[in-house]
């Protein structure tokens, strides 16, 4: 993390003012800074950590799940493995990864210095390494067994401590998902440079603002049906125990409340990045800005009125049952019009096929499944058949895996050299792209047709006539382990010898990228200036355009 | 969009004058206040959940309370309303002071405040230990004790802020009629626990 020394070398440093700025210390990564960009590389950093963590859970469920016995692992310790697979996956991966962007991008793309409360931004982020080593911590006393989910009766029923610890730790991170959000919402809304309005902002500040509300809305309902659960497990009391006269089934609706939102809080920060990025290198302006921009509000408020479709098969009443299929079925419509703006936005294009691209590219077309599976699973007769078994676990790793890892790693090439001042490394990035896209379908593909035959999530030892799917999608997931060398080797070898970014390695017009890379402290060293909207390149006029891009931007640094 | 640079040196954030503050973080409006509501709202969605909940359970059992739940008695709780919902109203006479520039008027509110506040917690603390009931004889009287429970730290913590606001009004000038956000946060704040108390007594006692 040596490397954000570079504001030296930038012109517009030299007109006096820029040298009272501070310097970048390595140091500062490792301290309670305020800095937005220090945060967001914290989280950055943080989140792969606990990739690396649950991705080495993951390849032991699926060494497990190679021979149809328990062999390698005992079940009590596969319900611990996959449990805190899941868990970590989402709060410890997804989530503080699409905060790590949403802290480096949203106040450079809208010309501020920092965030709204870059304090309250600090304690955010350090809930989280709190958080995940609290949960890990869990393994010495015998981590929860329940499922990410988190049930009763069954979390009541299996190994007290680990399940009280997975409870502190959901909490401590909820909280600071709510800080993060509130902190978000607030320097989108208020601190854009004054000609910036609404309409003319990136579209990741608005999936960010439509995650932020989610957040707000969804996280403390999550908290308060911990706190009921923790007293049932601690003090004895039985708000969700069928034997003292509780109902597990309201644990069921105030977990999914918030849950369902969840995985649009784990995805939307990710359609974000994938229209910032797409764009840039179709060299082409997005289509239907407005549509992408109102269809993320669209979501969110959909996304709140939906949650009983996890619950099909738990009782819940046919009309009741009517009601939250059409309201999913109808969240379809919002998120296809992205998908057919993002493909609308590369059709024609001058595309070019660099690692964001393919990873941007990888990402529509895995999260196309994923959605359509999803659509499948909202009806009400297909997923009562398909409950609990190994097409949701395709399904929803199509969308996580597919839709929010891909995008990331979208955003991870793209962003890079911003963040660091070095560009990452083009074959290496070919290379983890194929890796992963061939590893993560060859994984989760033949899910699809294991839960078909009706093989259940969650249980170690399965009927042999499962085993031969189940290897390709065990060896699938060695390919995908073996998928992050070449990102480790690239990322390593990047931040010492990469090419050097520049300002503006993609000839961008978001406001990140008028200042150096990286940043100075305090994000530009003039006035940002907003010259043109966030996504105006020009395909008609040919070259004309791309050099009034290069014009323009030569101009604005010989102006300050 | 093709909007031109800044001309209004009003408009732009202060990037040069910012510099001279030691190159600390600049000044930009204070949105604390909005920081402050924004979070009110996530809290009241705790308190949704947990009534939320609670209606739920009312509406499921047969009887509710359930069979064997001795009468909750009204009178204590009933004076703690009392007080609590007024203790909004003197507290609100403290920002009136500070509006003023009268710090020593801003005391002895805010000192009044945290006395109804303290009586509250004292209130509940006698309810609790006189109780027939226990926390695990039946869903309602869990209910009961965690909501309250729940609330009565919000209560806590609404004190400590009152508190903190009267430890740093002694300063001379902390406060002052243009500037004084931790008042107003803690009087939003006193507010909304109020609110919540409010709906929690109905839900719960009257109901
Ligand atoms: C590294 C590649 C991955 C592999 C090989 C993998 C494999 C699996 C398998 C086989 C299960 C099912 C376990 C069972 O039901 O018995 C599972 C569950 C799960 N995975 Fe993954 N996964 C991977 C990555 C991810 C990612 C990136 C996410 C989220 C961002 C994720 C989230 C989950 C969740 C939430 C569960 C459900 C856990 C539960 O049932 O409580 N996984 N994974
Ligand atoms: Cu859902």
């Amino acid at each position: 993390m040596s490397t954000a020394t570079e504001t030296k070398e930038n012109p517009v440093s030299q007109n006096g003012h820029g040298s009272s700025h501070k310097q970048r210390k390595w140091q500062d990564y490792f301290t309670f800074s305020t800095d937005h960009k220090v945060i967001g590389i914290q989280y950055l950093v943080t989140s792969f950590f606990f990739y690396f963590i649950g991705g080495f859970l993951a390849e032991i469920v699926r060494t497990e799940l190679a021979t149809p016995d328990p062999d390698l692992v005992q079940p009590e310790m596969y319900n611990q493995m996959f449990t805190m697979h899941g868990t970590i996956m989402l709060f410890l991966w997804i989530i503080p990864a699409g905060a790590a962007f949403a802290n480096y991008l949203i106040p450079l793309m809208i010309g501020a210095e920092d965030m709204a409360f870059p304090r309250l931004n600090a304690v955010a982020f350090w809930m989280i390494p709190v958080g995940g080593v609290l949960l890990i911590s869990s393994f010495f006393v015998g981590a929860p067994q329940a499922g990410w989910t988190s049930y009763p009766p069954l979390s009541l029923m299996s190994g007290k401590w680990g399940e009280e610890i997975w409870i502190m730790s959901l909490l401590i991170l909820g909280t600071s998902s709510i800080l993060g959000a509130l902190n978000f919402g607030i320097t989108i809304l208020t601190m854009r440079i004054p000609e910036m309005d609404l309409n003319s902002m990136p579209l990741f500040c608005w999936s960010m603002l439509a995650t932020s509300a989610l957040v707000l809305i969804g996280t403390p309902v999550l908290a308060a049906a911990l706190i009921l659960l923790s007293f049932d497990l601690i003090a004895g009391t039985s708000f969700f125990n069928p034997v003292g006269g509780g109902d597990p089934i309201i644990y069921q609706h105030m977990f999914w409340f918030y849950s369902h939102p969840a995985v649009y809080i784990m995805v939307m920060p990710f359609f974000g990045v994938i229209s910032e990025v797409i764009p840039v290198h179709a060299r082409k302006p997005i289509f239907g800005y407005r549509a992408i921009a109102y269809s993320s509000l669209a979501i969110a408020f959909l996304g709140l009125i939906v949650w009983a479709h996890h619950m099909f098969t738990s009782g819940t009443p046919g009309w009741l049952r009517m009601f939250f299929m059409a309201t999913t079925m109808l969240i379809a419509v919002p998120t296809g019009i992205k998908i057919f703006s993002w493909c609308a936005t590369i059709w024609g294009g001058k595309i070019e096929l660099n690692s964001a691209m393919l990873f941007g590219i990888g990402f529509i077309s895995s999260f196309l499944i994923g959605g359509l599976s999803g659509v499948m699973v909202a009806a009400v007769p297909f997923d009562i058949h398909v409950h609990d078994t190994y097409f949701i676990v395709a399904h929803f790793h199509y969308v996580l895996f597919g839709g929010s890892v891909f995008a990331l790693f979208a955003g991870l090439y793209h962003w890079f050299g911003k963040m660091t001042g070095r560009m990452l490394n083009e074959t290496w990035g070919r290379i983890h792209f194929a890796l992963t896209f061939i590893g993560f379908n060859m994984t989760f593909l033949p899910m699809h047709q294991l839960g078909l035959l009706g093989m259940n999530r969650r249980i170690a030892l399965y009927d042999p006539q499962f085993q031969s799917l189940n290897q390709v999608c065990t060896i699938g997931s060695y390919i995908l382990a073996v998928s992050t060398l070449p990102l480790v080797i690239n990322v390593l070898w990047s931040l010492i010898k990469g090419k050097k970014a520049g300002r503006n390695p993609w000839r961008a017009l978001t406001l990140e990228w008028q200042t150096t890379s990286p940043p100075a402290i305090e994000n530009f060293e003039s006035e940002p200036v907003l010259w043109a909207g966030p996504y105006e390149y020009g395909i008609d006029s040919e070259n004309e355009d791309e050099e009034d891009v290069e014009d323009m931007l030569t101009e604005v640094s010989a102006q300050s | 969009m093709q909007s031109s640079t800044v001309e209004d040196p009003k408009l732009a954030l202060n990037y040069h004058k910012e510099l001279k503050n030691e190159g600390t973080h600049g000044e930009h409006p204070d949105h604390r206040m909005l920081g402050v509501i924004v979070f009110l709202v996530a809290e009241s969605m705790i308190f949704l959940g947990l009534f939320g909940a609670f209606l739920i359970y009312r509406s499921m059992m047969p009887v509710w309370p359930p069979e064997g739940t001795p009468e909750l008695e009204l009178l204590i709780p009933g004076i703690n309303s009392i007080i609590l919902i007024s203790s909004s109203f003197v507290m609100h006479k403290g920002q009136s002071a500070i509006q003023k520039n009268d710090v020593p008027g801003l005391q002895l509110w805010f000192a009044i405040t945290a006395a109804m506040g303290a009586i509250f917690l004292l209130g509940q603390l006698y309810e609790y230990s006189h109780a027939e009931f226990g926390l695990t004889l039946n869903v309602f009287t869990s209910c009961f004790y965690v909501l309250t429970g729940f609330h009565g730290l919000h209560v806590t913590l609404g004190l400590l802020l009152i508190l903190a606001v009267l430890w740093r009004s002694r300063q001379p000038e902390h406060y002052s009629e243009n500037s004084h956000f931790g008042v107003e946060a803690a009087e939003l704040y006193w507010h909304f626990v109020d609110v919540v108390w409010v709906i929690l007594f109905v839900l719960v006692y009257l109901l």
